[in-house]
């Protein structure tokens, strides 16, 4: 895959491009490289940490979208074993914004379901930009259940700007789906597990997101609106998604700060898209820790918990009790 | 030949009637002007080309509960401002503002009441409220409103009109809501009570994409916008102007997911009726 870079990433693209430029040096069969590249491996890893240890919220927006960052069905390869996709809704039709199956998980055998960007316009096409329709959150919930039936945890990979807006969307009833997997989700006799890789876009997201527990990549984010969506509401213009991101609150830490989520998955230096095998580790970690501890939990009290988690949100005030959060 | 020319006098123009503000309106559809007090008797609706004005959650809880029976609960919860969000104007603002303007604490009244006699847990929206968004306080009163149904066996009523869905402001808070609501309805279900959602102009995004569209029966007013994505980000993605009827009531009847349209003035004997059927 082509390498692509953001902006803000512009000045790594001058170092990997030295070492690139060493390998192939040392490929030639001189072999004076090697000192340089080890300087320049440091110096790579000093800028990236320059520059990620300042991200705005709106690099981060744009970090969640990055061309490079893998995909559901990257993660579902990896770490994933004898992966069984199974298709279709059983009602109208195969959306392939979503991809559902079976396999295992380190011996375990669990249900994955999850939304699937394309690498180029073809693919994107094909999966619909990750933006699913009424099937595709149909397909997801038919898999889910599926997994309660044969006690199986569900692990639910998040990656969408947002659930299909168009007309077909709203004749199949988007709006409907969309509750109906939120209702059925919360009464799920299996361990729920969803992790956003990407982009958590609205309602969209949470389709297929309401869990036992909730994990976030490190520079993914987790929206109600877009940011520029929210800047040409409030702002009046696009160009003010940066101001609009930061005023959104949709980083990972600012969720986990706020008790939205409840981990964070750290991402390799310079985020997932710079090292995919480290981001496949660190993931695969982080779901093996949660999917431990939801597995000593007996059903009836997971469920229960499950409630007790999404009743808990919200701020408010009110004069008998000051302050309830 | 002579031509005589025509001598005009000038007449002072006569002063346009004023609209007396108070006293008339003007029918946002056809235009007409409206004694009010005469659309006000007719719930709202204009006389001339039966459009739908909308109605405050106080209206409808006067038109839909039995006169005396509401009694209203958590009614002095107010939302705060967890994001602290400021964009060309701040949350604290916009509440205050909002406040001022619709004279109510947030976007919905809850309570208990009677409709036909039979006692009922009541959530009605207020459109009016931020766009009738869905944020904490929304979520909360009708999370407890579902509980308070299930604590006396109750089954739950609720209006639905707000085209704001989730509430911005309140970020992935307000987005989970929508989690925390649905949720709600699903204990109703195990606890084997009946979920009634009526469905107003407008029902959009977050509030029809949780509680509102999982009534055990859905009834809708006519001609009620109602959808997921609002109709000028459908344009905006489709590059297409929308078909007339799109995302309206009877556009939603005809693909399967409302059980009956019923007319404003027949709303109450509506619920009534079902209500009887299950619970007398």
């Amino acid at each position: 895959m082509e390498r692509k870079y953001l902006d803000f990433e512009k000045p790594l693209e001058a170092i990997d491009k030295k070492i690139e430029a060493y390998a192939e040096v040392k490929k030639g069969g001189q072999s004076n490289g090697e000192n340089g590249t080890v300087g320049l491996k440091q110096q790579l890893s000093e800028k990236t940490k320059e520059i990620f240890s300042n991200l705005t919220d709106w690099q981060i927006v744009q970090l969640s979208r990055h061309p490079n960052r893998p995909h559901m069905l990257d993660y579902v390869e990896n770490i994933f074993d004898d992966f069984v996709e199974l298709h279709g809704d059983r009602c109208s039709e195969d959306d392939h914004a979503v991809v559902a199956g079976i396999g295992k998980f380190r011996g375990i055998p669990v249900a994955i379901a999850g939304q699937q960007k394309g690498r180029d316009t073809k693919e994107n096409l094909f999966r619909k930009f990750g933006m699913a329709h009424p099937p595709g959150y149909r397909k997801a919930m038919r898999i889910m259940h599926l997994a309660e039936k044969l006690h199986m945890p569900v692990i639910s990979f998040i990656d969408t700007p947002g659930a299909n807006p168009d007309i077909q969307a709203e004749e199949n009833g988007q709006a409907l789906v969309i509750a109906e997997n939120l209702f059925k989700m919360s009464l799920l006799k299996t361990p729920v597990l969803c992790i956003i890789i990407g982009e958590g876009g609205s309602g969209g997201a949470l389709g297929i997101g309401v869990g036992d527990r909730i994990l976030m990549q490190e520079y993914s984010i987790y929206s109600v609106i877009s940011p520029e969506g929210c800047a040409s509401i409030l702002w009046k213009s696009q160009s003010a998604a940066a101001e609009a991101a930061k005023a959104l609150r949709l980083t990972a830490k600012a969720l986990l700060d706020m008790g939205i989520i409840d981990a964070i998955v750290p991402e390799p230096q310079g985020g997932v898209h710079r090292d995919w095998k480290k981001a496949f580790e660190l993931t695969a970690e982080t779901v093996d820790k949660h999917l431990r501890e939801l597995k000593t939990i007996k059903t009836d009290e997971l469920v229960e918990l499950r409630y007790q988690k999404y009743r808990k949100t919200g701020v408010w005030l009110e004069k008998e009790a000051e302050e309830n959060e | 030949m002579i031509f005589k020319r025509k001598k005009y006098i000038s007449i002072e123009a006569r002063e346009k009637p004023e609209i007396k503000k108070d006293l008339w309106i003007k029918c946002e559809q056809c235009g007409k002007l409206i004694y009010k007090k005469k659309w006000e008797e007719n719930f709202k609706i204009c006389m001339y080309c039966d459009s739908y004005g909308r109605m405050t959650a106080h209206e409808r809880i006067a038109q839909l509960a039995d006169p005396g029976s509401f009694a209203e609960q958590w009614g002095d919860m107010v939302s705060c401002d967890p994001l602290e969000f400021t964009g060309v104007k701040s949350y604290t603002d916009k509440l205050k503002e909002e406040r001022q303007k619709t004279g109510l604490k947030e976007g919905i009244i809850t309570g208990v009441c009677k409709i036909n006699g039979v006692p009922c847990a009541l959530a009605v929206i207020d459109a009016g409220f931020i766009m009738g968004s869905m944020g904490s306080v929304v979520g909360e009163k009708f999370t407890r409103a579902a509980e308070y149904a299930i604590e006396k066996k109750l089954p739950l009523v609720s209006v639905s009109g707000g085209g704001g869905g989730a509430r911005m402001y309140e970020g992935v808070i307000s987005l989970m809501q929508m989690a925390k609501t649905s949720a709600a309805v699903g204990k109703l279900k195990k606890e084997g009570l009946l979920y009634l959602s009526v469905l107003t102009d407008p029902t959009m995004g977050g509030i029809a994409a949780s509680f509102a569209s999982l009534g055990d029966i859905i009834i809708a007013e006519p001609k009620a916008l109602i959808g997921f994505a609002g109709p000028r980000v459908i344009e905006q993605t489709i590059r297409q102007k929308l078909p007339a009827g799109f995302q309206r009531t009877e556009f939603l009847f005809e693909h399967g997911m409302i059980d009956i349209i019923s007319k404003r003035a027949e709303l109450k004997d509506a619920i009534g009726k079902i209500l009887l059927v299950i619970h007398s």
